[in-house]
């Protein structure tokens, strides 16, 4: 997707890095867009966590910041 | 014998007195295989960002039956009281439980807990509700600030994380479990490399030992979870049956009377 196609697209900062993604979209469609399964993940939010059932009810605007994180092995 | 204890964590019960680690092994299929033979009932694993360039990597939790395991998320990772109590709120967010495995960290080389930072974040998160489980060094001091902090069990090391030494002083663990034993669980934490190291922090009294690297990394990790169950069990029973004395001089194991001269 790009503005050419008519989406605006705004910036955020995903997982440290500054991303690219169309407005409009919330917390839960953030994770498809970028194809994370939301089942295994959790995401805080400009600081705030979210359960998982709150994703689709936050809205992603310009310049939030977001953490996308899941669980690895460890001791 | 003495009659063993339900080993009660917080709210939390179990029967393994052997908690295992999720980290190192070569794969999943194999740590579900190891974690099935080891009994284990209480798995920890920790909190990383999701790669979005790679989201569909594999997830661990795909592999732990949460019928068979509490799932006990660590803040390893973590060198300050600050990200240490963010990331146990973010595994709490996911919904497994209130019980945190807490590690503040802060010195790559030794990997020795920051103590104070530890204290810190065990007296927050215990009074925002967490069952806190600190990893501690084996220091009876920090082990009492601990508990007044609110600690739910107390998790001293035998030797640094993945070293596989086993103990390298017993002076302050019997202190630990002498003086603390019956208000926390102490739980022997880092250093533990082979069955008859944990069947010693069990003889000694201990309540349950964490095990990760000595399993993921043996030649064989299913014989070695097997393994590490038997040594645990065995020390366990030990301690209950009580050892004899130690004495500097023999004692006969057979009658000194009538013997045939």
């Amino acid at each position: 997707m790009s503005e050419e196609d008519g989406a605006a697209m705004i910036k955020v900062k995903v997982n440290g890095e500054m991303r690219e993604v169309p407005s409009g979209l919330t917390v839960g469609d953030l994770l498809d867009y970028f194809k994370v399964r939301k089942a295994a993940a959790v995401v805080e939010h400009n600081r705030v966590i979210l359960k998982q059932r709150e994703n689709d009810a936050v809205a992603v605007n310009e310049g939030d910041e977001i953490e996308i994180v899941r669980f690895v092995g460890g001791g | 014998m003495r009659e063993d204890k339900e080993l009660k964590v917080g709210k939390h019960t179990f029967k393994s007195r052997l908690f295992t680690g999720t980290g190192k092994y070569a794969t999943f299929q194999l740590m579900k295989d190891a974690l099935a033979e080891s009994e284990s009932e209480l798995v920890t694993f920790a909190v990383r960002r999701v790669n979005i360039d790679n989201p569909n990597e594999e997830s661990l939790l795909d592999y732990l039956d949460k019928s068979k395991f509490k799932l006990l998320p660590n803040t390893a990772g973590c060198a300050t009281v600050d990200e240490a109590v963010r990331v146990a709120n973010i595994a709490r967010a996911a919904g497994f439980s209130d019980l945190v495995k807490l590690e503040v960290i802060n010195d790559p080389e030794t990997l020795l807990p920051d103590v104070v930072g530890t204290i810190e974040a065990t007296r927050v998160l215990a009074a925002d509700g967490f069952a806190v489980m600190p990893y501690t060094t084996g220091d009876p001091v920090v082990a009492k600030k601990l508990i007044d902090a609110g600690a739910a069990a107390v998790m001293p090391l035998a030797s640094p994380i993945g070293s596989g030494q086993g103990f390298i002083d017993f002076t302050y663990i019997k202190l630990i479990i002498k003086r603390f034993g019956g208000i926390v669980p102490i739980v022997v934490d880092a250093g533990l490399g082979v069955p008859s190291d944990a069947a010693q922090a069990m003889e000694l009294g201990a309540d349950a030992v964490l095990i990760n690297t000595a399993i993921a990394k043996a030649d064989d990790p299913v014989a070695m979870a097997r393994a590490m169950k038997l040594g645990v069990q065995a020390g366990r029973l030990a301690y209950l049956a009580g050892r004899i004395a130690r004495t500097e001089i023999a004692s006969p194991s057979s009658p000194v009377e009538g013997v045939i001269k």
